[in-house]
């Protein structure tokens, strides 16, 4: 039994291993309490759409060598402008959707060459940097929230106060236009489709750049910057790439997140959301140097299945106090806090 | 030729405060665009120094000892909150009540920074994002058991502070009982600046003891980690048992600031008045010229000073000169962010410039 | 007469993994004198120090065998602190100093003198005041003693790299119990003129009663100030001599000489006609510890060429600046055309590829498959192993098949134990990653292969393996190889030429079959004064 517990925790790494754990034993708990299955499912499945690509965007930053991105919140900061910028246009529907993706990247891309010059200067120390950056710039965008000429009355507050509100409600622009795409009902549950194909796309598309040739030089590069130098690989421009990309799909990933969740957070609504990100990829098995496709689905499926589950069995359990809520922040940062203590000890 | 030298070290003090006079001059501003009168900001700075000025001067130590900036303050805070609570139960006020806070959230801290203090060996050179996390994660533990023990595992049954529903604190505990009970102990009114003596003489008596700690022999190895923990090492010093030191005394005094703290405001806010702790305080000790690997007590004082008469300022100035509040208070916490985020890229860039020199040089 | 020994080591031996490093080694130091310990790098000098030192690696590893015997008893040094309460002390060839703390701080680290204060009386003695007076005190004794005359109390940071060296003896000497001193090559950081005080010093410690043992390969420097002589060889050690008995031409000769097993192939004639594919003028390199100072070098169509050379001389940095991997200035030509330094795609472009002598750690993608490792640097330079997606040519993918083919090939014709082509190379054994490494190379088609190390940290079967695979490429695809290596027996064994590097100069050219002493001199730095005498 031991032997057998050591082998399965030195393969998957105990945070998978004890969400896993964590993650049946709520199922069980949902069984026993008689709860809606399919809507558990269905929630789940929301969850991990709505997720998926932000996960995502951690893959091509570990892969490039400047680990976990902890300055996700630039990339989502560009997602949100972007936004707001097709709602401003009066766009509707999926166009008003992929237009605020086509409208991000240049934004996401700009910042992420930036920020990535930055990286470089700064090489070992780029988590901390990265959290107080995304800290900063999102509390520097509260400014610019209340300063920035939108004049859509959808966006500004309607009497009196100034600048745009600090949730935006999507219903009647793009909110649930992927999740409704393709939809079935699965034991009386719609299913979302559109937005898993679009998580699934996303994947696919990484998961061919990871074998192209630039692909095969940014791995090289995050994983032994100087053997890449050696073989005449630009060390230095491989992680800009990475952390461009990174930050392109996290802009991306929080249109995806904002059409299934129905609005968009404003303000300081951006500045802790790149945490969870991590810590699901870090569930996923992946490590601050190494992370591969099947890292993020199953981190992303993990994570955030519990914590759909978690929410009606705990407090079902427990009615008083926000429990799942608190199981929510000791996963995310205990996970992230046993990722840190093996920073460093493989090497 | 002596002009030139006091023009080249007129420079280098410039170069040397820059920082400071940076914020003096932007503070400088915020009064002025605030059209407050003097009386009010110097009230106002005299409260705020004397209630923020501890915390960040338990920063001090684990800078001195190469730690860098102990973002885990927060958890001292907590271990604060801790004993402030168990008076409340008990319901303890005034001066005594102060005491027993202190006394009952000692242990606690003492605890929570040894934890802390192993966590942290086990990270070195990720210290900084290590504490940040330990903060979040000792946050929802936190919520855990005021949230969810309270009144389940832990027998509480006093409905002013516990939940309608019998179980988990309330969000807001009213700290009426210990208000001003260190500050109101002697408080003249000089000039209409009402000073409260007795806590800025507990502040002192922190810089004297720092300064004491600083020329003992654990003071030395304090230096000696923070300057090169391998030729500590190899100089015989246990530097793993200095390092949970250093962090033990800072998370403990954390805990005494913040019941200093809160003896002022009056008002617990059960789940959240320790989470901007850690921000404020490192902000304050940079603001006044410390860096990641220096920290001084004048920097704690003048950084204090200058953070805390920009967050006065800035809520007026921002609605005089932009016609809304809202913008000076979104300033001012980027200033905090942002003076942080600034003073990580210089040590890194530095640390980062300094190794490629080296591999030069050799 | 049994004469007044203070350290004496008997019949030291010490294995690491089965590794044989020290054989029965036995070393007699007399109290006051300055004994020199000389060797080649890899002669076990570290290790005997590591020994007298009570590093944990040693303990770590099964500890050693033998008796060390201090003051005539016998002592079990486990730890550093033992040593140093024995009255060992060391001066280290790195400072171990540190920049923000006064002369007198760093002289009194961790020796602080303290003294009680009302606090410390109560929470006891760590709290206790430093007594600043009588540690400037004790530091300017000590410093006056090594004829300093400086302010103690000015930090290091800014001192002059002479000062800290005398800072670090002044530390010592500040133990009270001094008895015996080791210098691990004190002088390798020094100019002349300090290396010469340092010398002088060291005389007037030994003429104090204090004994000193001297690491170094300055051979100059061992004849000016030793009274004895200790001379190591592949962890033996090999002769004992006074300094009366010793000349420098006969420590060169001890240093180096060994058997030669010129089994590969046979040394072909020094061909002074035969077509120059690579030369080399003025070339400088800035590799740290491996500093190289203007070279000038030919080599040769389809040969052989080994570089020799100590530890820190510079030999290592020659292929390591010509690739671009250090910062190199100078000029390289191969044929008529100018290389450009400093660009590491442009080196491999221009036809040459390179087997780093770190292999871990420049040489691998350690969690990275093997067939990856040996087309990587073919796919990112020369666009081989790619194909089009869907036949669109613009987004190039890896060609699976064609890697898979040619790491096949490559693990045959090289015979790479492991088990299949998609094994990570972490998982290979040390001799399997350097051929790892060679593929990568020869994957590359390279006119020229650099190979630094070849067999460093491999086993005795596998490095002949190395070797001999050497010896194939050169012969059967007429390649031209340069190999890098610290094992002058190697370097005789296969090269049809050898230069010798010393303090980042070419020292000389020598064919594998010159002598011992010629070798030996060289390596120390000493062939040309040879002549001159």
């Amino acid at each position: 039994m031991r032997g057998f517990w050591k082998s399965i925790t030195d393969k998957y790494g105990y945070p998978k291993v004890f969400i896993t754990l964590f993650l049946l034993i709520l199922c069980i708990l949902a069984v026993v309490q008689k709860q809606n299955l399919p809507g558990l499912i269905k929630d789940s499945l929301v969850r991990v759409g709505m997720n998926g690509i932000l996960v995502l965007a951690m893959i091509p930053s570990i892969n490039s060598g400047t680990g976990l991105n902890f300055g996700l919140s630039l990339g989502i900061v560009c997602g949100i402008l972007a936004g707001c910028i097709s709602i401003e246009m009066n766009l509707f529907g999926l166009k008003a959707f992929f237009t605020a993706i086509l409208l991000s990247i240049p934004f996401s891309a700009a910042v992420g060459y930036a920020y990535g010059l930055l990286l470089n200067r700064v090489k070992g120390d780029e988590m901390t940097i990265g959290t107080y950056m995304g800290f900063s710039i999102v509390s520097l965008m509260c400014i610019g929230w209340l300063l920035l000429p939108f004049k859509s009355p959808e966006m500004i507050w309607a009497i009196g106060g100034r600048g745009l509100r600090t949730t935006i409600a999507l219903a009647d622009r793009f909110a649930k236009v992927t999740d409704k795409m393709m939809s079935f009902n699965i034991l009386g549950e719609p299913v979302p489709t559109g937005t898993l194909l679009l998580f699934g796309a996303g994947c696919v598309l990484m998961w061919i750049f990871l074998k192209t040739k630039t692909g095969v030089a940014m791995m090289a590069a995050g994983d032994n910057p100087r053997f890449a130098a050696a073989n005449g690989i630009n060390v230095n421009r491989q992680r800009i790439v990475g952390t461009m990309l990174s930050m392109i799909i996290g802009g991306i990933g929080i249109i995806v997140y904002a059409q299934s969740f129905g609005f968009f957070q404003l303000y300081t609504g951006p500045l802790m959301m790149p945490f969870m990100a991590i810590s699901a990829i870090l569930i996923g098995g992946a490590s601050a140097r190494k992370a591969s496709i099947s890292n993020v689905v199953s981190g992303t499926i993990l994570f955030f299945s519990l914590l759909a589950i978690s929410l009606p069995v705990i407090n079902k359990m427990m009615p008083e106090g926000n429990l799942s809520e608190v199981v929510r922040i000791i996963v995310t940062y205990g996970v992230i806090l046993y990722a840190l203590t093996k920073v460093g000890r493989d090497d | 030729m002596d002009m030139e030298k006091n023009k080249t070290s007129l420079m280098k003090v410039f170069m040397n405060y820059s920082v400071p006079l940076l914020f003096m001059v932007i503070c400088l501003i915020g009064v002025y665009a605030s059209k407050l009168n003097a009386v009010y900001i110097l009230n106002e700075i005299s409260v705020r120094l004397s209630r923020n000025l501890f915390m960040v001067l338990a920063l001090i130590i684990p800078v001195i000892a190469g730690m860098g900036l102990n973002f885990a303050i927060v958890i001292g805070a907590m271990a604060g909150q801790i004993g402030l609570i168990t008076v409340k139960i008990f319901d303890i006020g005034g001066f005594p009540g102060f005491l027993m806070a202190v006394l009952f959230a000692t242990p606690f801290a003492l605890l929570f920074g040894y934890g802390t203090g192993l966590i942290l060996n086990k990270t070195k050179g990720k210290e900084m994002i290590t504490s940040l996390m330990l903060g979040y994660f000792a946050n929802g533990l936190y919520q855990l058991v005021f949230l969810t023990f309270m009144g389940t595992i832990i027998p509480v049954d006093n409905p002013e502070i516990i939940l309608s529903g019998g179980v988990g604190l309330k969000n807001a505990l009213d700290l009426k009982l210990i208000q001003y009970a260190v500050d109101n102990l002697f408080r003249p009114n000089i000039m209409g600046v009402k000073v409260p003596v007795v806590t800025l003489l507990l502040v002192a008596a922190l810089c004297f003891v720092i300064k004491f700690l600083v020329k003992t022999k654990l003071g030395q190895d304090f230096r000696a980690l923070g300057q090169d923990i391998n030729i500590a090492e190899v100089s015989g010093i246990k530097t793993d048992r200095i390092r949970l030191i250093a962090i033990t005394i800072s998370t403990v005094l954390a805990a005494w600031g913040q019941v200093i703290f809160l003896q002022n405001i009056g008002t617990l806010n059960t789940y959240n008045s320790h989470e901007q702790v850690g921000m404020f305080a490192i902000a304050a000790l940079l603001v006044g010229g410390a860096s990641v690997t220096k920290a001084t007590i004048s920097e704690a004082i003048v950084g204090t000073l200058l953070f805390h008469t920009l967050f006065i300022v800035s809520p007026f100035a921002g609605k005089n000169l932009f016609g809304d509040a809202q913008i000076g208070e979104y300033f001012r916490s980027f200033i905090a962010y942002g003076v942080i985020a600034v003073s990580l890229v210089l040590h890194a860039w530095q640390k980062y410039m300094n190794a490629r020199n080296r591999e030069k040089l050799e | 007469m049994e004469e007044n020994y203070v350290l004496k080591l008997k019949n030291v031996s010490k294995e690491y993994f089965g590794n044989k490093v020290l054989k029965e080694v036995n070393l007699n130091v007399k109290a006051g004198e300055i004994h020199a310990l000389v060797g080649e790098n890899g002669a076990g000098k570290s290790t005997l120090m590591n020994i007298l030192f009570g590093m944990p690696v040693i303990h770590n590893t099964g500890g050693y065998t033998g008796e060390i015997i201090f003051e005539g008893k016998k002592a079990e040094i486990m730890t550093p602190n033992n040593a140093l309460a024995l009255g060992i002390g060391m001066v280290h060839q790195e400072f171990m100093l540190l920049p923000g703390f006064t002369i007198t701080e760093n002289i009194k680290l961790n020796r602080e003198i303290t003294k009680q204060n009302a606090i410390s009386r109560i929470l006891g003695d760590s709290l206790k005041s430093l007594d600043i007076e009588a540690m400037r005190k004790d530091s300017q004794a000590a410093l006056k003693k090594l004829g300093m005359n400086i302010d103690d109390w000015v930090p290091i940071a800014g001192l002059p790299v002479g000062y800290m060296q005398f800072v670090e003896i002044a530390r010592e000497i500040d133990k009270k119990n001094i008895k015996l001193l080791v210098f691990d090559e004190p002088t390798a950081v020094l100019a002349e003129s300090e290396a010469e005080k340092l010398l002088d010093t060291m005389r007037n410690l030994s003429a104090n009663g204090i004994a000193i043992l001297f690491i170094t390969h300055r051979l100059d420097e061992v004849l000016a100030v030793a009274d004895s002589i200790t001379i190591m060889r592949d962890g033996e050690q090999v002769s004992e001599m006074k300094r009366k008995d010793a000349t420098l031409a006969k420590i060169a000769q001890i240093m180096v000489g060994r058997k030669i097993e010129r089994v590969v192939h046979e040394a072909r004639k020094y061909e002074n006609n035969g077509e120059i594919v690579m030369s080399i003028r003025n070339l400088s390199v800035d590799m740290p510890g491996e500093i190289v100072k203007s070279i000038d070098m030919e080599i040769r169509k389809g040969e052989i060429l080994g570089i020799g050379g100590l530890a820190g001389q510079g030999k290592i940095g020659i292929a390591n600046g010509i690739m671009g991997l250090y910062k190199a200035y100078g000029e390289v030509y191969i044929g008529n055309t100018r290389l450009e330094l400093n660009n590491p795609r442009k080196a491999i472009e221009s036809g040459l590829a390179f087997v780093s002598e770190y292999r871990r750690g420049v040489g691998l993608l350690l969690d990275t498959s093997i067939e990856m490792n040996i087309v990587i640097s073919s796919m990112q330079i020369q666009n081989r192993f790619l194909k089009g997606l869907f036949g669109l040519k613009m987004i190039s993918l890896k060609d699976d098949r064609k890697i898979r083919e040619w790491a096949m090939k490559m693990i045959k014709d090289l015979d790479i134990r492991c088990t299949g082509p998609d094994q990570l190379a972490r998982r290979l054994s040390g001799g399997n990653q350097q051929k790892v490494c060679i593929a990568r190379a020869l994957t590359l088609e390279p006119e020229i292969l650099f190979v630094s190390e070849p067999t460093r940290g491999i086993d005795i079967g596998a490095k002949k393996l190395v070797l001999d695979l050497l010896v194939k490429l050169n012969k059967e695809l007429g390649m031209t190889i340069v190999m890098t290596s610290s094992e002058l027996g190697e370097l005789r064994s296969i090269s049809d030429r050898i230069a010798i590097v010393y303090d980042g100069k070419l020292e000389g050219i020598l064919a594998p079959t010159d002598s011992d002493v010629d070798f030996g001199l060289m390596m120390a730095g000493e062939y040309r004064s040879k002549e001159v005498v």
